[in-house]
């Protein structure tokens, strides 16, 4: 009941930020709160069941581009394009995980970070058809959601937020449930979870099924609510963001991937104003995080404070 | 004679030049206890790891309950009836005693998790513990989580490794009682040191020495026996 009265409160004052902040926060905050849904995907995976990827790109690649390419060239329309890249991203995952869960640990992140180079590569390759590194801008009569055009800032933001709401209240069920405690179970212990009858290997292709189903819809909504894609939505700097972001607001919390999307965003944009090299300012943040808050900021809290936190 | 529920035909296993477990020959007869012994380094562990799939053999069968089990991974064998308690405790320690009991009994498809899993406390002691996280249990709590966890599996066969060691002499006494009581619905198969556990408790027992059974029969067989005598009970236990 505490528990989804405070999401359900998260989601409530999303909603009232965007009337009360001015139009280029509420844009950042919708850009967030996709990219928070990515993370959450990413967070399922790695922060409750252990499974640390780097090529998680290729699953948020696979959702933008089956959109994207669908759109583009085969002229459908946004909401069933957006059903179909969510459903890339799953198979995606599928995909790669029937390999790479074949191995596990330091061979299971070089594994995903080369299956996640194959696909950028393969984008670049083909650029004729994707658009290459240049990408593909979509126009508005292709970015109708339902009759609402995402090429407006009110109707952007509530498509991003309905996103983030279903994603939210999926992700709370889903730790809730007895799949949830499996999930943890294969993280604390996989040899124990083996001797009690769980095929480790088909849970965590589950596991990897539903973060990719995750990572697609926010690749899948990214390119909609934006009107781009592009191969560097592909490369490995966007296998490595959720892990920041999951790793900031805390791994293993289901409000972690938004706090921690939400503070890298600002993070990034103002470090950016500083100085070209950006990259090191979150360094940085990222090292003081992990000497000082390995857990991330809700992990910290939870352990604290807030030990009901889901 | 009862039923044969789990039956081993020449098993072997080597690792490197060492033969762990060299042909051996076992069956576990339906609603028994039956103690597994034998000098530190005899195969026990290796042994038990076989039947319960951890480990594959080099040679020989498996069948549990006439059906041949012996290429089946240790999962799909726990989802037969065979459950396996560590020697070295297993549990998840961040998780609470609740969490780690209802992951047993969800693994069999258990439909009140809160119900089951209280019954399966209930019968360790430990039903005031289910909120606590299980690393902070004590050590003798621990141990009886990971059996209430094999419990909570309700299994056909029950293999303990070694569950008394390191239990106080009053936990022990309780879980003798409660292991008696598992018996005839459960069949228990359990490697134990502790000589006064296993003469209380076991109906038969085998002994394992150099990865071969050196003897098998009831306690009073097993006590006569000058061959296990010699290599494993010592002489001042030969003389009671």
């Amino acid at each position: 009941m505490k528990v989804w009265a405070l999401h359900l409160a998260v989601l409530a004052g999303l909603a009232v930020a965007q009337m009360v902040l001015p139009p280029y926060h509420a844009n950042n905050l919708a850009r967030i709160m996709v990219l928070a849904v990515y993370a959450m995907g990413y967070n399922i995976a790695f922060g409750y069941a252990g499974l640390l990827s780097l090529g998680h790109a290729l699953l948020f690649g696979a959702g933008m581009y089956g959109t994207g390419l669908l759109v583009h060239h085969a002229g459908l329309a946004a909401l069933p394009a957006l059903i179909a890249g969510t459903c890339a991203g799953a198979g995606m995952a599928a995909l790669v995980g029937l390999l790479a869960l074949r191995t596990a640990g330091v061979s299971f992140m070089i594994v995903t970070l080369m299956f996640a180079q194959v696909g950028f590569l393969t984008i670049l390759y083909f650029n004729g058809f994707t658009g290459g590194d240049e990408g593909i801008a979509l126009n508005a009569p292709q970015r109708q959601i339902l009759g609402a055009d995402m090429t407006q800032d009110t109707a952007r933001f509530w498509a991003a937020l309905a996103l983030f709401g279903v994603a939210l209240g999926s992700k709370l069920l889903l730790v809730q449930s007895r799949f949830g405690r499996v999930m943890l179970a294969m993280r604390e212990n996989e040899e124990r979870s083996r001797m009690l009858g769980f095929n480790p290997y088909v849970v965590k292709l589950k596991i990897l099924v539903i973060s990719g189903l995750y990572a697609g819809a926010a690749g899948a909504a990214y390119a909609l609510l934006f009107g781009y894609f592009g191969a560097s939505f592909a490369s490995v700097q966007y296998s490595i963001l959720p892990m920041l972001y999951v790793l900031m607001g805390g791994a293993g919390t289901v409000l972690g991937p938004l706090l921690g999307a939400g503070l890298m965003f600002y993070l990034v944009d103002f470090a950016s104003s500083l100085t070209s090299a950006y990259l090191m300012v979150v360094g940085a943040a990222l090292v003081v995080l992990v000497l000082f808050a390995p857990k991330g900021i809700l992990g910290t809290i939870r352990e604290r404070w807030l030990k009901w936190l889901p | 004679m009862a039923a044969v529920i789990l039956q081993a035909k020449g098993i072997s296993r080597s690792f490197g030049g060492l033969r762990a477990v060299d042909g051996v020959d076992f069956a576990l007869q339906q609603g028994e206890i039956h103690a597994l012994i034998g000098p530190n380094g005899a195969g026990k562990t290796t042994f038990v790891s076989l039947l319960s799939g951890r480990i594959a053999p080099d040679a020989g069968s498996i069948t549990l309950g006439g059906e041949d089990i012996t290429r089946l991974p240790a999962h799909a064998r726990v989802k037969k009836g065979i459950a396996y308690t560590f020697q070295i405790t297993s549990i998840y320690p961040r998780l609470s005693v609740f969490d780690n009991v209802a992951l047993a009994a969800q693994a069999r498809g258990a439909r009140d998790l809160p119900a089951e899993v209280a019954a399966a406390l209930v019968r360790v002691n430990m039903a005031h513990l289910a909120e606590q996280e299980a690393a902070t249990l004590s050590y003798g709590h621990q141990r009886l989580l990971e059996v209430a966890m094999g419990l909570a599996l309700q299994p056909r066969v029950l293999i303990l490794d070694e569950p008394t060691q390191g239990l106080a002499s009053g936990e022990i006494a309780g879980f003798v009682a409660l292991v008696r009581s598992l018996v005839p619905q459960t069949t228990v198969l359990m490697i134990e040191h502790n000589m006064d556990v296993v003469m209380d408790l076991a109906h038969r027992i085998t002994v394992l020495n150099h990865g071969q059974v050196l003897a098998r029969g009831t306690p009073a067989e097993i006590r006569a026996n000058r061959a296990v005598q010699a290599a494993y009970l010592g002489v001042e236990d030969a003389g009671a």
